[in-house]
């Protein structure tokens, strides 16, 4: 079964996901090509062929894939698709992901299967829906499955080990239809909130963004990234793409840490399969506490000063 | 211009759902349902771009059974001008929603189609990403700020990093997110307007569009439960826990 995985990158990098996507896609068919579409991506193409179970490397490089526009790397993805028929196209589940493969599904006529969390065989998957609050299984009778995968739910192949040859796509499409304005990227030099071993998440509680420190400071001293729920997100306290849930990130981490989050249904969703969650809350009937492996019933604003003076 | 919003009656999204008996589906029976919260702000956006005087008609169409009635006039109520329900007591999958989609945009001709990123039930983000390739449109998804200017459209999305900002040439496709607007309350008086607001209503048969089930859901399952955790009496207790018991710090 020969396997098409789109790789997520930053024209740079080769993002981590991308290795858990591959990780999926070699539970389907063990002749793996991955696409790097991208300006100047070499070194993310290098990379990518790098990576223990990649046969062939796709490297289409232009202007026109600098910023993924999907209205671009949709059609190559296409092209790809039609001229070596693959038996599954995956992507992973991130805004990129999800940006780009629903118009590659419906250009090629196929129901795509979003955020896929088990692979039970090559035509059946499990996703989670209404929130993670049940899981579908779900078998594709079409021709192509077209998954977007979420990453957290397979452990990432070796990235390197691999020696996989790059292959350089000629075609250039651009379609016209968008173009890039301006980006406004967060900095962190904290780890990436989806691949984080540990997560401390504010939510309303914490009252300000100011307050938002003391979670840096644990955080560094945990080795943490910090995200947050979306009601410290709405209220301001911090930039949305550090909001954990149904309709920010889905993280899965070894600890998880839920400070001043009451644990609605849609944060839940984003957080519930971390290895162990603590809470900590002065309201001793917040749902998190339902979830929550270890729960403190107190004030954030006695017990996080107390953990970064004990946790030297 | 014209802005066309298609919407979803969903489950309300308090309500924790659960599969039913024999596991084959999730379970539905009574249940208060709702307009999902994202095609809500796809609405107020629309709305809006008409209160701002850059759109003049704003239609919100729904694919569903006739209760879907309901969300329609909720959204007359919020401001759209008038109603399309495509009728069917089956679940239609996005892309088969994109079809349908596709064949009212042939007929209406608007210059944006305003959706919600996804919806709450089926979690799929697919529907106005499919709608945009099927027009051969340009997409502007999860939009946290809509400009139209100077017949451009400019679409703040919410990205994994950031903020990304794009252009796209109209007719376009933007699907919201959360960000984008506050979803106004329809007043009484407005609740009442809404009901003499024109509504048509097409079989989803009378479309000729080809909507057979391209997936099958084989059964569902509750998520594996987590096990009851322990409540910790202080920090101390807290930190030797994770360091000793959980091995985590």
């Amino acid at each position: 079964m020969a396997v098409l995985v789109i790789a997520e990158h930053d024209n740079k990098t080769l993002h981590p996901s991308t290795l858990n996507v591959i990780a999926a896609a070699s539970k389907v068919g063990d002749d793996i090509s991955v696409l790097v579409a991208g300006a100047s991506a070499a070194d993310v193409a290098d990379a990518a062929a790098k990576v223990a179970g990649v046969s062939k490397v796709l490297h289409a490089d232009n202007a026109a894939y600098q910023y993924q526009l999907a209205e671009n790397v949709a059609q190559v993805v296409v092209s790809l698709a039609k001229a070596n028929g693959y038996s599954h196209i995956l992507a992973p589940a991130t805004t990129t992901g999800k940006n780009l493969l629903p118009r590659v599904a419906a250009l090629l006529d196929i129901q795509q299967l979003s955020d896929v969390i088990a692979v039970e065989s090559e035509d059946t998957f499990k996703r989670p829906i209404y929130a993670g609050n049940v899981i579908a299984t779900v078998k594709s009778n079409d021709a192509t499955k077209v998954l977007t995968v979420r990453a957290t739910a397979f452990d990432p192949v070796a990235s390197e080990g691999g020696s996989a040859s790059i292959e350089a796509v000629a075609e250039v499409s651009e379609a016209g239809l968008s173009s890039f304005e301006k980006e406004e990227l967060a900095k962190s030099d904290r780890p990436e909130l989806t691949a984080a071993r540990v997560v401390i998440s504010g939510g309303r509680g914490m009252q300000n963004g100011e307050n938002f420190e003391m979670l840096y400071t644990l955080a560094d001293k945990l080795d943490a990234a910090v995200g947050a729920s979306r009601a410290a997100v709405d209220a301001g306290f911090v930039p949305n793409d550090m909001q954990v849930g149904q309709t920010g990130k889905i993280v899965a981490p070894d600890l998880y840490i839920a400070v001043g989050i009451s644990g609605a249904i849609q944060h839940l969703a984003g957080m519930k399969d971390s290895k162990v969650i603590v809470a900590i809350n002065k309201d001793e009937d917040a749902p998190i506490f339902q979830v929550a492996d270890y729960g403190l019933v107190a004030d954030l604003f006695d017990v996080i000063p107390e953990l970064n003076e004990k946790l030297a | 211009m014209k802005i066309l919003v298609p919407i979803k009656r969903v489950v309300d999204y308090n309500v924790k759902v659960r599969p039913n008996g024999d596991g084959s589906n999730v379970d539905l029976a009574n249940v208060k349902m709702s307009m999902n919260p994202f095609c809500e702000i796809a609405v107020e956006e629309a709305v809006r771009l008409k209160e701002a005087g850059k759109a003049t008609e704003v239609i919100v169409v729904s694919i569903g059974p006739a209760k879907a009635q309901e969300q329609i006039r909720a959204a007359m109520a919020i401001g759209a001008d008038r109603g399309i329900l495509i009728e069917t007591d089956e679940s239609l999958e996005p892309l088969a929603i994109a079809k349908c989609l596709k064949n009212v945009v042939e007929k209406e001709s608007p210059e944006m189609v305003i959706l919600g990123k996804q919806s709450i039930d089926g979690d799929n983000n697919q529907t106005g990403q499919m709608l945009a390739a099927l027009c051969n449109w340009g997409q502007g998804t999860f939009a946290s700020e809509v400009v139209l200017a100077d017949g451009k459209l400019s679409v703040t999305r919410e990205i994994d990093g950031g903020l990304q900002t794009v252009q796209l040439a109209l007719p376009a496709v933007v699907t919201t997110d959360l960000r984008l607007n506050e979803p106004r309350y329809a007043k009484l008086p407005d609740i009442m307007k809404a009901k003499k607001k024109p509504l048509e209503t097409i079989a989803l048969a009378d479309l000729g569009v080809d909507t057979k089930p391209r997936t099958q859901l084989l059964g569902v399952t509750p998520p594996p439960e987590r096990s009851g955790g322990v409540k910790v009496a202080d920090v101390d207790a807290l930190i030797d826990k994770l360091k000793n018991e959980a091995k985590v710090i």
